[in-house]
């Protein structure tokens, strides 16, 4: 079986493995570095609970072989709290109860880092439109686009300082 | 699910990229989004002895204007189409393509190249690229050809492109003066491929008579098809609401959809002439305000 050599950045830290070509990026992420944060909804290109941030582009991790991120850097929801201080999107969607059986939560709140990555101040539309990706069978989202914008709010207040992902360095 | 075992081959180069397929034969698929591919591979559908990556492959992700033509790269993705500049500014009925096809994390990764070479009747880009008149360009071993876009669709999921060939560029006419295009799409849920959509490219004359007209239509054919009889019935005449229903009515005439989850096939032949009749609207109002 063909096994090629991979190098990637997680969360700031690098590893090394040796990849069969079919192992998807999210069973690379949560089979081989244990990092099960990032979780298999669909599994067909649909729910986007397995979202992760690809050189800070936030992608489907089911549709992205693993071999295809060689060299890259991969943010997962693990990377985001920094010291015991959640990120300013974790907090949000603590405090606006943006969650209900949390298995979207992962990837919503990854797609709602790199969306405050790029625009830090989202309209609603700018919001829901950017989240059009993620689905969520409970919520009825009201609550996550709450819970997006108390973050937009906190990193405004306090940037730049906690604006950037954690992880990130 | 997990895709069957296949051998990984990155190209460094278009020459690389081509030098594996022709070494591979038909056992080797192009990676470019992987959008398409690596879900139909997870589902089986797919089981290529060999995938050739050219997402490393230089030089086929821009977006320029050059000699009256615009002309994008294979590997440009979707996103990079929908917040260019030139796109939204110049060839908007390309921006409305892109913004409506699969959803935002699919969009970044995504090529346009891929949406038009996969050849499925259900993607977005073919029809818009039937309604500019697009070409497509082809590199082989022998060297680049330009297929016109009329030639390129030949079956579901087959194009004109050979094993060996990559597609590498698609070229679209500049947008000729007081002319514009619009593509309108319903869909059940973001996402989702159409139940029917539309592409109108419409060019008016001094007179404001169309002079030039084009129709697409996605995913009510068993390849994306030209509304040609609807496109003529168009030709000469001053735009009207009555025009473009009739209009409409030739497009729908053309469809020939099938009964699936997403409806009854005289549904969606319905949804069809909704959707064009809108598209040619939208396209009338852009033409009517570019001077």
């Amino acid at each position: 079986m063909e096994r090629v050599p991979i190098q990637l950045t997680v969360n700031g830290q690098p590893y090394q493995a040796e990849v069969e070509p079919r192992m998807l990026l999210v069973h690379f992420i949560r089979d081989v570095l244990n990092l099960t944060g990032t979780h298999i909804g669909c599994d067909t290109t649909s729910c986007g609970a397995c979202t992760v941030l690809w050189d800070g582009r936030p992608v489907k991790s089911c549709t992205v072989f693993a071999v295809q991120a060689d060299g890259g850097e991969i943010q997962t929801v693990e990377g985001l709290e920094r010291d015991g201080q959640l990120h300013p999107v974790q907090e949000g969607f603590w405090e606006e109860h943006g969650l209900q059986c949390g298995f979207c939560t992962p990837g919503m709140i990854m797609t709602a880092v790199a969306l405050l990555q790029e625009n830090p101040d989202p309209s609603e539309e700018e919001i829901r439109k950017a989240i059009a990706g993620n689905l969520c069978r409970c919520t009825g989202y009201v609550n996550i686009v709450k819970a997006i914008q108390y973050a937009a709010r906190k990193m405004r207040e306090t940037a730049p300082a906690t604006a950037g992902i954690a992880g990130g360095e | 699910m997990i895709p069957g075992p296949f051998s990984y081959r990155r190209a460094a180069s278009i020459e690389e990229a081509i030098a594996l397929l022709q070494q591979y034969g038909g056992e080797a698929k192009v990676l470019s989004g992987g959008q398409s591919l690596i879900p139909m591979m997870k589902f089986r559908l797919a089981e290529p002895a060999v995938i050739v990556d050219i997402n490393r492959v230089p030089g086929l992700d821009a977006i320029e204007e050059r000699n009256g033509i615009l002309a994008i790269g294979g590997l440009v993705r979707e996103v990079a189409l929908e917040r260019s500049p030139l796109i939204r500014q110049r060839y908007p009925i390309i921006a409305d393509t892109a913004e409506v096809i699969a959803d935002p994390l699919v969009r970044n990764l995504a090529t346009i190249g891929g949406n038009l070479a996969h050849g499925d009747p259900a993607n977005d880009h073919p029809a818009t690229m039937l309604a500019l008149r697009a070409e497509v360009v082809a590199r082989g071993p022998g060297g680049e050809r330009t297929i016109p876009i009329d030639d390129f669709f030949v079956d579901t999921f087959t194009t004109a492109l050979g094993p060996d060939e990559i597609l590498t560029e698609i070229r679209v006419p500049a947008p000729p003066p007081r002319s514009g295009g619009a593509y309108v799409k319903f869909e059940r849920k973001v996402g989702d491929y159409a139940v029917a959509a539309a592409a109108v490219f419409l060019v008016l004359d001094e007179a404001g008579k169309i002079a030039g007209a084009g129709i697409g239509l996605t995913n009510v054919y068993y390849k994306p098809l030209r509304a040609a009889e609807a496109e003529n019935a168009l030709l000469g005449q001053v735009p009207s609401g009555e025009l473009f229903r009739a209009a409409a009515e030739l497009a729908a005439k053309a469809a020939d959809p099938t009964t699936d989850l997403r409806g009854p096939a005289e549904y969606k032949r319905a949804v069809a002439r909704t959707m064009t009749f809108r598209a040619l609207e939208a396209a009338l109002s852009r033409a009517q305000a570019a001077s």
